[in-house]
């Protein structure tokens, strides 16, 4: 209904317009033809001018009532240090157009006033003068040539890679339909491998080639959190359709494609809390953030940079957000160290697991630097006997006594340590769990003592400084009713007998 | 100087100094007249062509006008209920409980994708150039017809099944595409990456395929006639800016759209047939595709070799068409009409090395975007040299305000804001910041849509005589300039404020993001002033079709007093255009107030110790 009486409307405007024309035809022919078209010139002139006029006065001051709002302007500054050469040119830019438009607009209307239709003018034969067209062949190219120059300083400042040797933080982004992952190269400054055929949304979401030992410390972060004033390189992928990485605050963007890796790099130079402190005497960012809570954080407090996408990639394109956060030196190491690595936390030890059952080299190194401090609280203490090490990575196949390779590296710790403090003698103790048969664990944990054993004589340790003693289940240190108790339970202690 | 003759009986002129073809001795032209089929819909007769393409051009810029409406009013208005619009929408219209219609994103990013394509395509390209190149080539020349008007019918039914195919797509089940009118890969290469990409996208390929192939058979006709069927005396150098323009247009479509036919067939083999030109490394719906190799940015390349001289075959016919009405009305020469002639050249040479410069952050290597930066920004000369010459043309003229000439001028208006502008984005280092913003929306729509639009209507509102034999009616004609040329810019200004905030394009809703959210009012404003737009032009097309019937009728054959022609034959003028000799030409199109004579038609002998025009 509503439809049909907004039609009617249409209709009727329209048959009044249809009329309107007509009558207006009409008078014109009864004032005369040529009396009313002088006239309807005259108007029509006039209102060309009062056009221009209104046109220009309201292109400047919109301009300015809207400047705090824009990027560049106001509060607004590039957040990052190519940023501010990028709005600069942009300023000496529209520095020239500014000109040429204010020029060209203001005289192309005041022609049309000025040289309308005059009974009894003759319009002036002028079909051109080389003068006047050299001029405005060569101003345009030498200003072409100034902003062309300019601007490619700035770009290949700008989009050139890193340099070998230079210091950075390298960070993932991965745009899929319609998310981005973002993944860090953990302790080791490096990302791994990753390939699309190894991807499964549920256990490897970005195809991570676990058997790239460069991988284990890599982690995913839900927010991008970077240390101000470090040279950053995003390396940018897409999973599935083109996606673009696009930072507004920091002048960066760039395409996501998938099969081709693509970068920016950039140098974050203001905290969020520093642009937060920045927007906050600007009164439109001292409303409530929330408008239903108006006693809720100001929108200056609530200010975060943010990560968009900026390429169409289908229905969700417009909700590809993520939070980015750019903090002091001394947080961003706290951020760290609060992370998780992806494949410590989901992979390890799992069917996916390409070390699974075997120790990584950075368990073992870590292992012996504990090592070798208990060996070093020992040597330190004062009594002579008694002192207990746990041997952690001693391992045994189950129910069995023979040792898994996995052992090899804390006994040749042990055997080393021995060699070199040849006065020390030890006792190599065995311990299980309470599951089971007690005799039989009992001579369980003996023959492992004794595997122990044999192994460090075998590396050249004489057995005279070595005993070995099965415990059975007599000593636990934990609950033998829960797993983590039980598997603290089984276990081969190292006691020093004679100093 | 012999006694000057200000006032002129054409008949006798060309009886008198006409060429004889011997066009009326055969009788092979009776069979493009007999019948109303032949006449009015399997025509070969370049006049009624063009109609047949201004008034399929005129259907399609409803509905794509339209479309725009609709996703404007989600923008603006994305807390208003649209269940009103379910009746014409059905399911893209989704209602929840409380009764509130939101417009689904899927079917945002449909219109927005249809609006990008019918616009380029089925109205700036065959709308524009089709009509004015099929009006003005043949009448202009003085030549009877296009050189081969079977071909010349067969371009207007390859534009038209296009049409019909892409207007099919719009009622698919799975809607029209929705990958953006540039449809790159793998997005339109997937129909698991968006509801649209499936039937939608085939139909899409289909119908723009057809449209290749109308442009193709359109722009070999009018090359040839340039070349081949000038009437006698009528050199390269004496055509009017108009058939300069429409010339290098055909050329650029010739040159270009065969290499976005050849990317459409990479991308249907790509989608059917199982290769790999744009595809590689893609994890989508939960499985790895088995395809490697490609890449999607080939397809860029292939899409903006076409895609950039694009927007010159969009914009080149309105400078034509801007540059007649504009010397006409002001009674002057053009100024600088060798100068506009190589602008046209130059523009279009450079039309070709400039593409990639809508790729600079689309992955290329940053390297090769210095060479684009340059040929881009070199651009912007020959574009100054033409705006200045438009302006000086203006200078020292008898200016007769009237439809058209107001739109010529509201074109060259529109074609300084958004081409300044330009010189922003074809930096590369800008376009970081810039790309993708509502900053290139706002520029390339006043650039190459308004200002493609207004050449379109100043080339209406003049030429409406030549084709129907009565006038707009200027009264409607006025009220449709100032309503469009003051909502053009209402529409479109405020979208640099937003671009320059870093609003990105295609967004179907920006509250997500703190940083685009804030600007509610500009919206509405865009919004309102779009709706206010978009019912003018329903104003112009009243007034056009009204105009037909009931329209003033033309009496004098030259109404307008002009020097080309077109203005030679009769006023209902017949297959052959010239119902005797053809006129032959002894003079350059622009000869106004050169001496006490008011006007010279290019068709009146100079007389004795005249000196030419162009000098």
């Amino acid at each position: 209904m509503l439809g049909l009486v907004i039609f009617a409307i249409i209709a009727l405007i329209a048959v009044i317009i249809v009329q309107l024309s007509k009558v207006s035809d009409l008078a014109a022919a009864i004032k005369g033809e040529e009396e009313s078209k002088v006239q309807a010139n005259n108007r029509t002139a006039f209102w060309l001018v009062i056009f221009m006029i209104v046109f220009l006065v309201m292109s400047v001051t919109s301009a300015l009532y809207y400047k705090d709002s824009m990027l560049g302007y106001g509060p607004h500054g590039a957040a990052s240090a190519h940023g501010g050469s990028i709005d600069s040119l942009f300023n000496v830019t529209l520095f020239f157009t500014g000109i040429v438009f204010i020029l060209t607009q203001i005289v192309l209307f005041w022609f049309a006033y000025k040289y309308r239709e005059q009974k009894g003018r003759k319009a002036v034969f002028f079909p051109h003068n080389t003068t006047l067209e050299l001029i405005w062949t060569g101003v345009p190219a030498v200003v072409m040539v100034y902003l062309v120059v300019k601007g490619l300083f700035v770009w290949n400042a700008t989009m050139s890679d890193v340099q070998p040797g230079e210091e950075y933080i390298e960070i993932e982004a991965t745009g899929y339909q319609f998310a981005w992952d973002i993944r860090y190269p953990g302790a080791d400054g490096l990302i791994g491998t990753k390939h699309f055929t190894l991807i499964d949304p549920a256990t490897n979401p970005l195809g991570q080639d676990w058997s790239d030992e460069k991988n284990i410390d890599d982690f995913m972060a839900q927010d991008i959190v970077l240390p101000v004033n470090r040279k950053v390189r995003v390396a940018i992928n897409s999973k599935d359709v083109l996606h673009n990485f696009y930072l507004p605050h920091f002048r960066v963007k760039m395409d996501a494609v998938p099969g081709l890796p693509t970068y920016f790099i950039f140098t974050p130079i203001k905290t969020t809390e520093e642009y937060r402190q920045g927007l906050k005497d600007y009164p439109e960012w001292q409303a409530p953030a929330d408008e239903s809570e108006p006693d809720g954080p100001q929108r200056w407090e609530a200010f975060d940079y943010e990560l968009a996408c900026a390429e169409l990639c289908g229905k969700g394109h417009y909700s590809m957000r993520k939070v980015v956060k750019i903090v002091s030196e001394e947080e961003y190491e706290e951020w760290l160290a609060t992370q998780q690595s992806f494949y410590m936390s989901n992979i390890r030890n799992t069917e996916a697991d390409p070390f699974k059952g075997e120790l990584l080299g950075y368990e073992i190194n870590k292992r012996k630097g504990e090592l070798e401090s208990q060996f070093a609280a020992v040597m330190a203490d004062t009594a002579n006997v008694g002192q207990i090490i746990n041997l952690e990575h001693v391992f045994f196949k189950t129910g069995s006594a023979e040792l898994s390779d996995n052992s090899k590296y804390e006994l040749d710790n042990v055997a080393g340590f021995l060699k070199q403090n040849k006065s020390i003698s030890v006792e190599l103790g065995g311990h299980t769990d309470s599951q089971g048969d007690d005799s039989n664990n009992q001579i369980l944990s003996q023959s492992r003592a004794d595997a122990v054993l044999g192994y460090l004589s075998k590396k050249g340790i004489g057995s005279n400084r070595l005993t070995a003693q099965g415990y059975g289940e007599a000593s636990p240190v934990e609950t033998n009713d829960t797993a983590e108790g039980r598997q603290a339970n089984r276990r081969t202690e190292l006691k020093i007998t004679s100093k | 100087m012999a006694e000057l003759i200000t006032t002129y009986d054409t008949d006798v002129i060309i009886a008198e100094n006409g060429y004889d073809d011997h066009f009326h001795e055969h009788h092979h032209g009776d069979k493009y007249q007999s019948g109303f089929i032949h006449h009015y819909i399997f025509s070969m007769d370049h006049k009624i062509i063009a109609r047949q393409f201004l008034i399929t051009g005129i259907f399609w810029a409803i509905i794509g006008a339209a479309m725009s409406i609709i996703f404007r009013m989600q923008l603006g208005f994305p807390e208003e209920s649209m269940t009103w619009l379910k009746p014409l929408l059905g399911k893209w219209i989704v209602v929840d409980d409380t009764g509130m219609g939101t417009l689904a994103p899927e079917f945002y990013y449909a219109l927005v994708t249809m609006h990008g394509t019918i616009l380029v395509f089925f109205v700036l390209t065959a709308g524009l150039s089709g009509t004015f190149s099929n009006l003005l080539i043949p009448l202009q020349l003085g030549a009877r017809d296009m050189a081969s008007p079977f071909l010349n019918m067969l371009s207007y039914w390859f534009f038209f099944t296009a049409g019909v195919v892409m207007f099919y797509s719009l009622f698919l089940n799975t809607g029209p595409f929705s990958g953006g009118w540039t449809a790159y890969p793998p997005l339109s290469a997937l129909p698991q990456a968006s509801t649209g990409s499936g039937t939608g996208m085939t139909l899409w390929l289909v119908s723009l395929t057809l449209f290749v192939v109308s442009v193709l058979l359109g722009g070999v006709n009018y090359i040839t006639t340039v070349l081949n069927l000038r009437t006698q005396g009528m050199t390269l150098w004496r055509m009017p800016l108009t058939i300069w323009a429409f010339f290098v247009t055909a050329i650029l479509g010739l040159l270009s759209f065969p290499v976005l036919a050849s990317g459409f067939f990479m991308l249907i083999f790509d989608r059917s047939l199982g290769t790999s030109f744009f595809l590689s490394d893609i994890f989508i719906e939960g499985q790895a595709l088995d395809r490697v190799g490609g890449t999607p940015i080939l397809y860029q390349h292939l899409f903006w070799f076409l895609g950039h001289p694009e927007v010159y075959i969009i914009i080149l016919p309105a400078m034509g068409l801007s540059s007649e009405v504009l010397s006409v009305h002001a009674r002057k020469p053009i100024f600088g009409y060798k100068a506009m002639v190589l602008s046209i050249l130059a523009i279009g040479f450079l039309s070709f090395i400039v593409w990639a410069h809508h790729m600079f952050m689309s992955g290329v290597n940053p390297f090769i975007s210095n060479f684009f930066v340059i040929f881009t920004l070199i651009i912007a000369v020959p574009s100054a040299i033409k705006v200045f010459n438009w302006i000086t043309t203006l200078w020292g003229g008898n200016i007769r305000l009237n439809s058209a000439m107001l739109f010529a001028i509201g074109f060259v208006s529109m074609f300084i804001s958004g081409g300044l502008t330009g010189i922003f984005l074809g930096n590369s280092a800008i376009d970081i910041q810039m790309h993708d913003t509502y900053f290139v929306v706002a520029h390339f729509h006043i650039v190459m849509g308004i200002a493609a639009f207004f050449g379109m209507f100043a080339g209406i509102y003049h030429w409406y005589p030549k084709m129907f034999g009565r006038f707009m009616s200027e009264t409607m004609g006025k009220i449709h300039f100032w309503g469009t040329l003051i909502g053009a810019y209402a529409i479109f200004w405020p979208m640099h404020y937003i671009g320059m905030a870093g609003v990105p394009r295609r967004y179907y809703s920006f509250d997500a993001f703190d940083a685009f959210r804030h600007f509610t009012d500009m919206n509405k404003f865009i919004t309102v002033a779009a709706i206010i737009v978009f019912f003018l032009q329903l104003l112009f097309v009243l007034n056009f079709f009204y105009s037909i019937w009931k329209g003033k009728k033309m009496t004098t054959r030259n109404p307008w007093e002009a020097t080309t022609l077109e203005w030679t034959t009769p006023i209902d003028a017949g297959h052959g255009n010239w119902p005797g000799k053809i006129p032959s030409v002894h003079r350059w199109p622009y000869d106004y107030n050169k001496d006490e004579r008011e006007y010279v038609p290019q068709h009146i002998p100079m007389v004795e110790g005249e000196e030419a025009g162009d000098h």
